[in-house]
């Protein structure tokens, strides 16, 4: 079936072109132009906004503006957000991440979203027309979540204090059995003062481990100290079942990644 | 529906057609200009068979529309031989036997220049990490990277 493009100059046109039925934003076109090639028939009218601030990646006093139309490539190659590198790497393989945007990211269905996850850990801001929105909140809505993203915000996590893991079968590029991010602060005896750990494919979106993250609160990074947080870390999730893996094997193994995360 | 103009450049000629609404790069390519060296594998992101070239970066050519590719610069696998030599890419894969069904080669050829326009002796593990998106059935792989190591010595003798 043939679908109609409408390209816009603004953010604000595209908007008011989105409340037509049928129609879908189209960022990178890795998930929107899959559906429709997968037939898809939900999909009429694919609109797109080119104002270049879609696309402008802004540091200014630790925190980081991402526009929403920057790719997984871009963020991989920025100088200054080189501890990101990782988790935007872990998108894709290299054509993938030359289309893959950070504002489609937040709506890539589990076992995608490997970016988001590490936005969930870093406790990021979404942006729109209508105002910004925390990560979390904007994840749980994301189904009904009309406006285009604009971008995203976040205090740039000092090295070291940020981790993040992607698992998956195949190497270097594979579908996620899991990613984990973490983004942890520790007092000045070792013990951990303030911990975020967001799970990727541990439910049909990226979810926060909270349960694991009370449990490392005043704990040393060490075997003994961590031991309650890997017994608390599936509380709470409800992990995908997919040719990759099944529900119970994510479940089993996720303390496995998450100590080794911790430890390394 | 109404149909749409598109107008490219690919491999350095002016291509100028008009396509239904929502077609793909890759359909565009193969069924309206006639360059059958991309591939249709599983329209999904998943392969990198259909991988092109789109303004010097690999662009996946099954989940791009025409339409936003006015004005661009495209490079497909059927625009690497010149004058009827072949590319060191191309003569690569054949000497080292990295090609058997063929059907993921223009893709992996595509990844594979775009990785040494970039880094011209490349280490293995970037090779592997640049074909990391382009799925091969066949070879098991390991002939694939040689073949790219190889082009990459070739280039580099001929450019002492």
């Amino acid at each position: 079936m043939a679908l109609a493009l409408q390209t816009f100059t603004t953010v604000k046109d595209a908007n008011a072109a989105l409340t037509a039925a049928g129609s879908r934003y189209l960022g990178g076109g890795t998930l929107v132009v899959r559906a429709a090639n997968e037939g898809d028939i939900s999909v009429a009218t694919l609109v797109r906004a080119t104002d270049p601030a879609l696309s402008t990646i802004a540091l200014s006093g630790g925190k980081v503006r991402i526009g929403a139309s920057a790719t997984m490539a871009e963020i991989a190659l920025h100088p200054e957000l080189g501890t990101l590198a990782k988790a935007a790497r872990a998108v894709g393989g290299p054509a993938i991440r030359n289309m893959a945007t950070v504002g489609g990211n937040l709506f890539a269905p589990s076992p995608y979203g490997d970016f988001a996850v590490a936005l969930l850990a870093l406790d990021a801001t979404v942006g729109t027309d209508d105002g910004d929105t925390p990560i979390e909140t904007f994840l749980a809505g994301r189904d009904n979540s009309r406006a285009i993203v604009t971008s995203v915000s976040f205090m740039l996590p000092r090295a070291g204090s940020f981790r993040f893991l992607k698992v998956s079968r195949v190497k270097p590029k594979g579908v996620s059995v899991l990613s984990i991010a973490i983004v942890l602060e520790q007092a000045g005896n070792g013990t951990v003062s303030s911990a975020r750990i967001a799970l990727g494919c541990m439910a049909d979106r990226p979810v926060r481990a909270r349960a694991a993250e009370n449990a490392l609160l005043g704990k040393t990074l060490d075997q003994d100290g961590i031991a309650a947080a890997l017994a608390a870390a599936t509380e709470g999730t409800a992990p995908i079942t997919d040719p990759i893996a099944s529900a119970w094997y994510r479940a089993e193994v996720l303390p496995v990644h998450l100590g080794r995360l911790l430890l390394g | 529906m109404a149909k749409v103009p598109v107008q490219f450049t690919l491999n350095g000629s002016e291509k100028a057609e008009f396509v239904d609404g929502g077609t793909t790069l890759l359909n565009a390519l193969r069924d309206k200009i006639g360059d059958t060296s991309p591939k249709g594998g599983c329209h999904q992101g998943t392969c990198g068979a259909c991988s092109v070239i789109v303004d010097g970066e690999l662009r996946l050519s099954c989940l791009t529309l025409a339409e936003t590719c006015n004005g661009a610069t495209i490079t497909t696998t059927s625009g690497l031989a010149e004058g009827g030599v072949l590319h060191p890419l191309q003569r690569a894969f054949l000497d080292t036997f990295a090609s058997q069904c063929g059907f993921c080669t223009p893709g992996m050829i595509m990844a594979a220049k775009v990785l040494l326009d970039h880094t011209p002796n490349p280490s293995r593990d970037e090779v592997v990490e640049a074909l990391s998106g382009n799925i091969c059935r066949c070879t098991g792989y390991e002939p694939i990277i040689q073949a790219v190591l190889t082009a990459a010595r070739a280039n580099s003798q001929n450019a002492a």
